[in-house]
């Protein structure tokens, strides 16, 4: 041992050596901001000067306890922007890995025709600028413009998109008699009641119709970039599994759950997690398209967040509450990877029973696996 | 890879970080001069960086050729920089101890820039103080201190499209005088795809009507809220009634993202508007022919709304001295009017408001609300519950106006108290 450790410590030097540019890097421009933002989160700095000068002074938990505990516009703003982004991840991120999905199996066929100029349709809204995408979107959308007009060939007079705050939720609850539709009041046991200083009833509001295009364009441009992940997972799978399942007589649609779905699961991992946090973080559609209007019905914790510092110079509130969302990404996170954790076969969940069948590992290669020999 | 490595390694890193943190700390901006003190003067010739909102090319040439002669006279240069998101640089320039000289600085964000210590309150340098309009300078004082001078003003006024004004058979006999007659031209200026009216549908155009009937926002000293009154419910009520009569309309609801396009596109036979509507007009809907007329009067009288820039100068600065002399040189007649005349605004100087009256003598409506126009609501803290209002006032259409004043005040007096 003891003649191994200094060729060991050398290897190791190198090895530090090799990563430091990206340590460096990483510390630089992703560490470092974050450690600093945090110290303004418990911080009274002002936007005036340096956030580590001598006169900024530590204030503990203070902005934490204003935005969540005290009573005022900026804790309503808060969890209006949070029920907006809830609704909309509860939208996107199934639609969009379902539509991936989907769309990477077409494309996997071996007989589809003009294979590469589909993918590289799909994938085009994914690699356009976010800003390019949603100015088109705004003509789309328009009281005027092409989406009503398309309506109403149907006979439907389309919505002013971008300026009816109605909750879709809200709307629908109207429909059953629950409330009185978008614009009338909610039943008292339900507007009495306030969590976070919004009450039970506008929780339930659903979505704005305004958020639904933004939810439309998202879903449009993300779909493309995840279907790319699932079409190089889809092409990872041997084809002898299927061939195997072929002889075993499986059906289509028995292949397609018993094989390509459990084969899928790093894959459906990667393009889960990378959409929750994509959609909680969700800014540059809101900051170009809505501003969170109407009616506050478009606002999101990060576009909330850069408002409430650059522009009112609240830079403690504004931090903290970046904190928090990065707290309620951790969580949505952690019980996403919980229920697609790799469980025992004995479990008889629906990923479980999916997870007993044999499974192609990716190949090994013994020597890579092998540390250095002492 | 043995446990110790790792330990000296993360210490090294964390100590690579608090490096760095010191390094983003140690710059040397220190500001502990506060916002009054005026750093020495720089010795010799030096560069101003006088940061701009601008509508175009044509406003950054404009103010470059207005600073010539000062230029030429004092030997310093001055750096015209055209803010794309004049809030956000600024902010980061703040943050950063570098932020321009001289900057815009709107009556929106003055309260905040002032409270936080960015500007050098330099009003009383000024020997022009007195030929200022009294409620600019007002707008412009924070805490006692009378910060910065202001640029130029604008008020609203009734914008009407004067071809669609005639084609209804309406002469200069029916320009209304009272909510009643702008109830009824609306009316008769409706039809098909045109509405009579289109206003804004924030506080700054809606907030007209509740100064019409009497009310405002806050007191006049800004120490309390006074939104929840009967005065501002009949303002919003008449907005509202318009809106439901059918002749009035918010600009998205024509697919416009503002009055002034509203009418440019033939979308709105009128609509309420500033003096910046001139500009927008040459340029975006030449052919359009309008005129402005004062607005017309509610329950108690004429009431309208100002808008204002000032002259920012940077507490952090270190040309101050230059950029003061910058500011005073803008602030005289010439040079005063030259912009106004430029940008379409009116000049700040009451000396000055002949020379404009002169230029523009179709453009009186504009000045006359000068006499009685209320500015901004500048209180600290008070831009996101103005906001909030906007907000509601987005429902006004369906909602209770009664609920959104009470909204306002409770939300305004969380603010002042």
């Amino acid at each position: 041992m003891r003649r191994g450790g200094s060729a060991r410590a050398s290897e190791t030097r190198s090895g530090w050596l090799f990563v430091s540019p990206v340590i460096i890097v990483l510390g630089l421009f992703l560490v470092a901001p974050i450690v600093i933002a945090f110290w303004v989160s418990v911080s009274d700095w002002n936007g005036r000067g340096s956030p580590l000068s001598s006169g900024v002074s530590f204030v503990g938990a203070d902005n934490y306890r204003q935005l969540l505990t005290e009573d005022s516009l900026t804790r309503s703003d808060f969890a209006t922007s949070l029920r907006n982004n809830f609704y909309y991840v509860l939208i996107v991120v199934p639609i969009q890995t379902v539509l991936a999905l989907a769309l990477a199996l077409l494309l996997n066929q071996r007989r589809l025709k003009g294979l590469s100029f589909f993918r590289t349709s799909y994938y085009f809204p994914s690699v356009t600028s976010s800003v390019a995408i949603a100015s088109v979107f705004l003509f789309l959308f328009a009281g005027g413009g092409s989406v009503n007009a398309l309506l109403g060939i149907f006979g439907i007079d389309g919505p002013q998109w971008f300026a009816d705050p109605r909750g879709v939720l809200h709307i629908m609850l109207g429909w059953v008699g629950i409330g009185g539709g978008a614009d009338g009041a909610g039943p008292a046991a339900l507007t009495s009641r306030d969590f976070l200083g919004l009450t039970w009833w506008d929780w339930l509001s659903g979505p704005s119709v305004a958020m639904l295009t933004i939810i439309a364009l998202v879903i449009w441009v993300s779909a493309g970039g995840y279907m790319l992940l699932f079409l190089a997972g889809l092409q990872n799978i041997s084809a002898d599994v299927y061939e195997a399942a072929s002889i075993d007589g499986a059906s289509r649609w028995r292949t397609m759950r018993s094989i390509t779905i459990p084969l899928l699961r790093p894959t459906l991992f990667t393009v889960l997690t990378l959409g929750l946090i994509g959609t909680w973080q969700v800014f540059d559609q809101v900051y170009i398209m809505s501003k969170g209007n109407p009616g506050k019905t478009t606002l999101t914790p990060a576009f909330l967040s850069y408002d409430q510092s650059i522009n009112n110079g609240q830079w403690g509130s504004g931090t903290a509450m970046s904190f928090v969302l990065f707290g309620i990404i951790i969580v949505f996170t952690a019980i996403q990877s919980l229920v697609l954790r790799d469980r025992d076969a004995s479990t008889r969940g629906f990923f479980g029973r999916l997870r007993s069948q044999p499974i192609a590992a990716p190949p090994q290669h013994p020597t890579s696996t092998t540390g250095p020999t002492t | 890879m043995s446990r110790k490595t790792t330990t000296a390694a993360v210490a090294a890193c964390l100590t690579g970080v608090l490096a760095l943190a010191a390094c983003g700390g140690g710059g040397g901006f220190d500001n502990s001069g506060g916002s009054g003190a005026t750093q020495p003067p720089a010795s010799g010739p030096v560069t101003i960086t006088f940061m701009i909102t601008s509508n175009g090319p044509a406003d950054v040439k404009l103010q470059q050729d207005t600073v010539k002669a000062w230029e030429t006279k004092t030997g310093n240069k001055v750096q015209v920089v055209a803010a794309s998101d004049i809030n956000q640089q600024l902010t980061q320039g703040f943050a950063a101890g570098s932020p321009p000289d001289v900057f815009f600085t709107d009556a929106n964000v003055f309260p905040t820039y002032a409270k936080a210590g960015n500007m050098l309150a330099y009003g009383d340098q000024l020997d022009m103080k007195s030929d200022f309009y009294d409620g600019l300078v007002k707008t412009f004082t924070y805490d006692n201190k009378f910060y910065c001078a202001p640029k130029d003003f604008s008020t609203l006024a009734l914008i009407v499209n004067t071809d669609l004004w005639t084609k209804a058979g309406l002469t200069d006999a029916d320009v209304p005088k009272t909510w009643a007659d702008l109830e009824t031209v609306a009316k008769k200026l409706t039809t098909g795809g045109v509405k009579g009216l289109v206003i804004g549908d924030t506080r700054d155009r809606i907030g007209a009507f509740m100064k019409q009937a009497g009310g405002w926002i806050t007191n006049a000293d800004q120490t309390q809220m006074t939104a929840d009154t009967p005065e501002n419910l009949a303002g919003l009520q008449e907005v509202q009634k318009l809106l439901a009569s059918g002749s009035t309309a918010y600009p998205k609801g024509v697919d416009s993202g503002w009055g002034g396009e509203a009418i440019g596109k033939g979308k709105a036979a009128m609509t309420i508007e500033g003096n910046w509507i001139k500009g927008a007009v040459k340029n975006d809907f030449p052919d359009l022919k309008w005129k402005a007329f004062e607005l017309p009067e509610g329950p108690k009288g004429k009431g309208t709304l100002s808008f204002t820039q000032c002259y920012g100068v940077a507490s952090a600065s270190k040309n101050q001295a230059a950029a003061v002399d910058l500011v005073k040189y803008l602030s005289t007649a010439e040079p005063a009017l030259a912009l106004a005349k430029g940008l379409g605004v009116m000049p700040s100087l009451k000396s000055a408001g002949d020379g404009y009256k002169a230029a523009f003598p179709d453009e009186a409506a504009f000045l006359a609300g000068a006499e009685y126009a209320q500015g901004p609501v500048t209180v600290a803290g008070m831009d996101p519950v103005l906001k909030d209002f906007d907000t509601q006032l987005q429902g006004l259409p369906g909602a209770d106006p009664k609920a959104m004043l009470a909204r306002l005040q409770k939300n305004g007096d969380a603010v002042l108290k």
